[in-house]
């Protein structure tokens, strides 16, 4: 009679949970960029996101984690291959990373059609902001446009009458300006498209100083950049004409490559080492400590998404085949930020704050960017109201 | 026309003609002499930036890390050659190509592995960190025209060499028929060897000398070695006067078109249009100007061999 | 040094065959449908090489610009399709004309040059190709140009579905390969290797040597831009890498690797580099440095490439 009885409770117990059983690991598929000139950036966000996990006990929401990493080498027609490789071979349960946007446009849709979530560490292209939303694409980023937006309110408020605009010729580069001059209001006295890949800007230079602007705004990723920045101190024109340039061209690792002649560049960013919040306290000390340097905005970008991901697992109680719930918990973004203040909008791109660094170099020799003021407060992207998801 | 603007402009594509030429002399004395497509040399550029950032992290001084990155690399592309390159003299070029390939591949990884994936430091000594005034109106930077200076100078020591010593005349003899030279006795092995080492000694300057101005990262010598190859080309296989009449049309063509030609199409077409076709033509400038000397002179401008 | 005879049917091309052919309905049985999206791509790969190893290994022509005719037939299907025509019976066709244009333009000026000129002035033209389509915005710059679906084909063939696209891509190539096979043994390839092998004396015999060439470098160019039509599908997306003179190398690399002359030297070239690259990348970042050493090991004991050794065996033997 009593066995009946307590057979019964279990099977009444099984049914109840609906034969839905709760997953007993989470399987994480991590896409980026880790050879090549530019592998620097994906190895920042492999860095952070594996110092999250560990810093959770090696697990996300509960369950543990496994992170299969790939690298995509900058390449889309590679990544394409890896993206199927992780869903098909690895059955990984999301996917993260994706620093380049033509990587981004080349897997996103095999994911989105897999029914697969994917949380970008970085790209977050105007193509799935706007009307190409998905419900399967979030971001702990910032849209494309979102530092070149503050870059051009910065200028605009700093009160820099004329200015002269950079970026190499190819869509990014001119998305990243048009950005820009949603902003800012003044003259726009001299447009300069650089071939991509380019080494060499003492032309460019040397026509800008004719120019004569007041300040010049310049968007030139990766290496480009690093080129720029040192050529741009050897003529001399640091002196006369400040540069302005998005986060990621002032960052650590430009810092690292260029060293004291980039001191005084102003950048916009989301994101800065010394922002006051327990979170990026914990984030900045742990990272160094683990890697022996400070992290760079990608590394923060990274850490919130292992962040974003555990805090979504967890609020689904390790629940990952619902993919309704898992999706509202997503979007919830029930976790502390190392940015702060972090929303996401229906088309699940961050709605957040923008700051103004400046490269210094402090008291101890150490050159890093400082905190200056906030340029955009609580800013949606540009695309989102023309996003129909709810 | 503001001519102090063309003026600078003149001074840059010298300058950017110079920086080419320290690499393509190598490039087209390897290729002239031991009939070797070389692709690894820009591998030996990069070689030369990091040993030179390498140096002056402990030295503190240029000078020393350009010098040693000089003789290191020359040390380093002379055991390639003795040990590994030397086997390939008698294959066809493509088998050259295929094993120089695999050579960037091991050293840009190897050198990723050792020194990882972080842009270097390499920054101008403090005293040609920014710009002179040439003459009242037109300030250029200190630290281009010591470039401008050591590419000049190399062009006349190179010229020097080849053309009025003993060891000039063989790699010229090399140059032109390298059966008659073996068959007048020269010492093929040694010379090869001392080519190769010189060629990588030249890189490896151009590589530190750039250093300041370029990022300072693996990969840096593919972007630079098909302009060298561009140069070559143009100037003739095996021809240091080549080289530097090639690299210095290259550094011109490129710089000017760069900012003349978008700026004359906005005069005559529309500012969106000119806009999106000046960049993009002024990109493949180049490749046009290397293809239209190839039809005019299927073998360049100055070929070493008759 | 090849012979002048090239057999389409060695030992192991019927095996192979079978082989490929019950591919994915063993991938399927144990279900690891990843590898059969993995054999589509290496079988696309194949027909590229050895469409540049027509041009090098029997042509003599060694071509640092074919991923321009690669890329040229893929933008051509994505361009079509983003102006609304997405019929393979079309696009594919059309696609492949455009690329055998394109080639007849390029192969017109470079055959004017001879050696380590025609390689420079080949990629200078295709160089030329890769910056005009990264500043075009309207068919997607640098991030590409994406694919609203795969090309239409109609009769019941769905090419969304792996399989049926695997069997699209296997049936292709293996045409393609017959067809190079029949035109290196018919008198137009055995004109072409005697012209690889001394073009004086072919000219003084009285060939039109210029006329061959430039046919052989048509159609190279037109069986290029058939695999970009493959990749293109594959991917769904068509990107400016595929027209960067790094995949040109790429291409050139697998040839060599393989065995340029070899029937099938292109074919084995893709499949050993692309296998490698895909099981070195599984274990280490740093795969790069795996697969640099294991092509300087095949300079040095298979000099002649990979398919070079299986004769030298076969002639000791």
């Amino acid at each position: 009679m009593r066995l009946t009885r307590r057979l019964a409770a279990i099977l009444a117990a099984a049914c109840m949970t609906g034969g839905v059983q709760a997953a007993d690991q989470v399987k994480v598929g991590f896409l980026s960029t880790l050879s090549g000139p530019s592998a620097v950036i994906g190895l920042d966000i492999r860095d952070a996101f594996a110092l999250a996990v560990k810093l959770n006990g090696g697990k996300l929401g509960g369950l543990p984690a496994q992170v299969v990493v790939a690298d995509d080498q900058m390449n889309p027609d590679v990544a394409k291959q890896l993206v199927e490789k992780l869903l098909k071979r690895d059955r990984v349960d999301l996917v993260t990373g994706i620093v380049f946007t033509n990587v981004m446009l080349a897997v996103a849709p095999t994911v989105f059609e897999s029914k697969t979530f994917l949380i970008s560490a970085n790209s977050t292209p105007a193509a799935y902001s706007g009307e190409g939303c998905s419900p399967w694409f979030f971001s702990t980023s910032w849209q494309n446009d979102g530092v070149h937006e503050a870059g051009g309110k910065f200028m605009q408020d700093r009160g820099y009458q004329n200015v002269a605009l950079v970026a190499p010729n190819y869509p990014a580069g001119k998305d990243a300006l048009t950005g820009f001059k949603r902003f800012y209001k003044g003259t726009v006295i001299d447009e300069v498209y650089t071939k991509l890949g380019q080494l060499d800007y003492a032309a460019e230079l040397a026509q800008i100083r004719a120019a004569r602007p007041d300040a010049m705004y310049v968007f030139l990723p990766g290496g480009m950049g690093v080129n720029f920045v040192k050529q741009y101190v050897a003529s001399g024109l640091n002196k006369t004409i400040p540069l302005v340039g998005p986060g990621f061209s002032a960052d650590e690792d430009l810092i690292k490559a260029v060293g004291e002649p980039m001191v005084g560049m102003y950048n916009t960013s989301q994101w800065a080492h010394d922002l006051d919040n327990a979170a990026n306290k914990r984030f900045v000390t742990e990272f160094q400590k683990a890697y022996g340097r400070l992290p760079t905005l990608y590394a923060s970008q990274g850490y919130d998404a292992a962040q974003l991901i555990d805090a979504a697992i967890r609020d689904v109680k390790g629940r990952l085949e619902d993919s309704d719930a898992l999706r509202k918990a997503l979007r919830a973004a029930n976790f502390k930020s190392v940015r702060g203040d972090f929303k996401l909008n229906v088309n699940g791109v961050p709605i957040q704050s923008y700051y103004l660094r400046q490269v210094v170099k402090e008291p101890t020799g150490r050159i890093t960017n400082k905190l200056q003021s906030t340029v955009l407060s609580a800013h949606p992207d540009a695309y989102a109201s023309a996003c129909k998801l709810k | 026309m503001d001519w102090i603007l063309l003026l600078e402009q003149t001074l840059n594509g010298l300058q950017f003609g110079l920086m080419l030429f320290l690499l393509a002399a190598g490039l087209t004395l390897v290729f002239g002499i031991m009939d070797m497509i070389n692709l690894a040399h820009g591998s030996l550029y990069m070689v030369g930036a990091y040993l030179a950032a390498t140096l002056i992290a402990y030295t503190g001084s240029f000078t020393l890390a350009v010098l040693g990155a000089l003789a290191g690399t020359a040390v380093f592309g002379a055991l390639l050659e003795v040990s590994l390159l030397r086997t390939l003299y008698q294959r066809d070029h493509l088998t050259q190509v295929l094993a120089t390939f695999a050579l960037i591949l091991i050293l840009n990884e190897g050198t990723r592995m050792i020194w990882g994936s972080q842009a270097l430091l390499l920054n101008a000594p403090e005293a040609l960190s920014g710009p002179v005034e040439l003459f009242p109106g037109l300030t250029y930077p200190a630290y281009r025209l010591l470039i401008i200076g050591v590419g000049l100078a190399v062009a006349v020591a190179l010229y020097l060499l080849v053309a009025h010593t003993r060891v000039g005349m063989l790699v010229r003899a090399g140059a032109s028929n390298r059966e008659m030279a073996l068959t007048m006795g020269v010492n093929v092995k040694r010379l090869f060897t001392a080519v190769f080492a010189a060629g990588a000694a030249l890189s490896a300057l151009a590589g530190a000398l750039l250093g300041p101005l370029l990022a300072v990262q693996v990969g840096m010598g593919e972007s630079i070695l098909i302009l060298a190859f561009v140069v070559i080309v143009i100037g003739g296989i095996g021809s240091i006067r080549g080289a530097l009449v090639g690299a210095l049309l290259v550094g011109f063509v490129d710089t000017v078109g760069r900012t003349l030609l978008p700026m004359s199409l906005r005069t005559v077409l529309p500012p969106a249009v000119a806009s999106n076709l000046g960049p993009a033509l002024a990109s493949i400038l180049i490749y046009v100007l290397m293809a239209a000397v190839l039809l005019w002179r299927p073998q360049g401008l100055f070929p070493a061999r008759g | 040094m090849t012979g002048l005879h090239h057999s389409l049917l060695p030992r192991f091309a019927l095996p192979a065959l079978a082989l490929l052919a019950a591919f994915p309905l063993v991938m399927q049985a144990i279900d690891q449908p990843f590898y059969i999206v993995l054999a589509s791509r290496i079988l696309i790969f194949a027909l590229a090489a050895s469409s540049l190893n027509l041009l090098i290994g029997f042509g003599g022509m060694v071509s640092f610009g074919h991923a321009a005719f690669f890329g040229t037939g893929a933008y051509t299907v994505g361009i079509l399709m983003v102006h609304g025509v997405d019929s393979a019976w079309i696009a594919w066709p059309a696609a492949v004309l455009v690329s055998a244009l394109v080639a007849l333009l390029i192969g017109a000026i470079s055959l004017h040059t001879r050696g380590v000129y025609f390689i420079m002035i080949t990629l200078a033209f295709a160089q030329m190709i890769y910056y005009v389509f990264v500043s075009l915005k309207a068919y997607g710059g640098d991030d590409g140009l994406t694919l609203a679906s795969r090309s239409q084909v109609g009769l019941g063939v769905d090419l969304e579905s792996d399989i049926v696209f695997y069997y699209v891509v296997l049936a292709i190539v293996a045409a393609m390969l017959v067809l190079l096979g029949r035109l290196v043994n018919a008198r137009f390839g055995r004109v072409l290797q005697a012209i690889r092998e001394n073009e004086t004396r072919a000219e003084a015999v009285g060939f039109p040597v210029y006329r061959y060439k430039l046919a052989c470098f048509v159609i190279g160019g037109a069986a290029a831009g058939l695999a970009g039509v493959l990749i293109v599908n594959q991917n769904g997306l068509a990107s400016p890498n595929l027209l960067h003179w790094a995949q040109s190398g790429m291409l050139m690399i697998m040839v060599i690797l393989g065995g340029v002359g070899f029937l099938y030297g292109g074919v084995l070239g893709a499949v050993v580099l692309l296998l490698l690259e895909e099981t070195l990348s599984d274990y280490t970042i740093h795969w790069q440095l795996g697969v640099g050493l294991v092509l300087l090991a095949s300079v040095l004991f298979a000099p002649n490439g990979l398919l070079s050794l299986a004769r030298r065996r076969a002639a000791g033997g």
